[in-house]
């Protein structure tokens, strides 16, 4: 028997583990279970230890005289200080980095990519209608302000649902329940071919049934 | 002096790095703190797997119920860190990449890793039914247009969708099933996208200018 079908046969076993859980929780699924978070959690350690720790840090500060990399390097060590009760606010420090950081470059980010280019896109989709265009155009694209509008409308919370505005707010709720359904019927075709591959697989990597 | 720095460490990196947009040669700031975030995420590993190690060591010397499952974990692990790191079987040695072909910390990827991973994800397909089947119980107005649009959307993109629609005429074509979860995902799909993504961004603005000012504290735990 060589490695490959060894292999083969290694993969087929734990798929079908996984897969005996729809049957009910057993042995043979929870053995399975536990060797994926091992491993899972050792093949994302290992991972980013070389990415990150061996290829950026040390190679950037070594070999490449970046020393400003350094600043990572004692922002990550003081991460650990967690471990030791008394010096253990020092984690705080790195902690509060990432989260300013973090904050520093979304609030951007988001503002020109998501709020502006979604202005920008609703607004030029408007003008477009009203320049010309077919019927079943300048529906789409009245639907689409309608919509982004009305959406908007019900994230507005600062006043009372009520009235007219109640009204509306609930128009907006009606196309947040078609992006939560096209999204909804996505994630369920994204599964069902996940699940054909691993029988694909089965049926014709392990069991040689299909050609 | 606990709370005070924390506080102005991200105070400062926050407002530098929304200034570095404004000033070309200071942007490569933010590129730098992406570095760093990567080189504190390798860190925080240590502390993620120090963790598992302890939890399920404890859990092993306790004989705690299901610690034959810890076991594995830990085995699992383990075998991970000692191939990972040692570069064992890897063609080309310690100076290989992680991720050569032949090497075993990439056979046990691709054939323990990949194929749990995908079939604990596959399995989810079986409570996705079940939950459409909750949820497409149309018992409101909301929950029956979620239910038509996921439904059109799926017979859209299925051979069904086409058969079962392909008779209405090409004038109207835009009412076949096929065109209409193209028009559901491009207009009003759209439109509720558009309205989250705006939603979202405004929340994720207010959010960081309460941070920077020093408002939101949260992430500084209760304790002094």
């Amino acid at each position: 028997m060589d490695g490959a079908v060894i292999s083969t046969w290694l993969a087929a076993l734990l798929t079908l583990g996984i897969m005996s859980f729809v049957y009910k929780d057993n042995l043979y699924y929870k053995i399975c279970e536990a060797i994926f978070i091992g491993i899972s959690a050792g093949y994302w350690f290992i991972t980013y230890f070389w990415d990150s720790l061996y290829r950026i840090a040390w190679i950037g500060v070594v070999h490449e005289g970046r020393y400003v990399l350094l600043g990572g390097v004692v922002l990550g060590a003081m991460m650990l200080m967690r471990l030791f009760g008394k010096i253990g606010w020092i984690a705080r420090w790195p902690l509060a980095f990432i989260v300013g950081a973090t904050a520093g470059l979304k609030m951007m980010v988001y503002f020109t990519t998501n709020a502006m280019a979604q202005i920008h896109g609703t607004v030029d989709d408007t003008m477009v209608a009203f320049g010309g265009g077919d019927l079943y155009d300048l529906i789409g694209r009245l639907v689409i302000l309608i919509g982004t509008v009305t959406g908007l409308i019900y994230f507005y919370f600062s006043k009372e649902h009520k009235g007219l505005f109640g009204g509306v707010a609930k128009v907006g709720t009606w196309f947040l329940m078609i992006t939560f359904g096209a999204s909804f019927g996505y994630t369920v075709m994204s599964r069902m071919s996940l699940l054909l591959g691993r029988i694909e697989f089965l049926l014709t990597d392990w069991l040689k049934l299909v050609k | 002096m606990k709370r005070q720095i924390p506080m102005l460490i991200l105070s400062a990196v926050g407002t530098l790095l929304v200034v570095s947009v404004f000033i070309p040669s200071a942007r490569h700031w933010q590129e730098d703190a992406s570095l760093y975030f990567d080189i504190i995420a390798v860190f925080a590993f240590f502390l993620g797997g120090g963790n598992l190690i302890r939890v399920h060591a404890e859990k092993v010397s306790r004989k705690s119920a299901g610690w034959i499952y810890s076991v594995v974990t830990l085995l699992g692990f383990g075998i991970m860190l000692v191939t990972g790191l040692f570069k064992i079987g890897n063609p080309n040695g310690i100076a290989g990449d992680i991720s050569q072909a032949g090497s075993y910390f990439q056979l046990l990827f691709q054939y323990v890793m990949s194929p749990l991973n995908s079939t604990m994800y596959a399995l989810l397909a079986f409570y996705v039914a079940s939950a459409s089947y909750r949820a497409f119980r149309a018992k409101n107005t909301e929950a029956t247009i979620l239910l038509v649009a996921a439904f059109v959307i799926l017979l859209g993109r299925t051979a069904l969708g086409v058969l079962l629609t392909n008779w209405i005429p090409a004038q109207f074509s835009v009412l076949q099933v096929p065109n209409l979860a193209i028009w559901i995902m491009n207009a009003p799909n759209l439109a509720g996208q558009r309205a989250i993504m705006i939603g979202i961004s405004l929340g994720v603005i207010s959010m960081s200018l309460r941070l920077l000012l020093g408002i939101e504290r949260s992430y500084l735990g209760g304790d002094n």
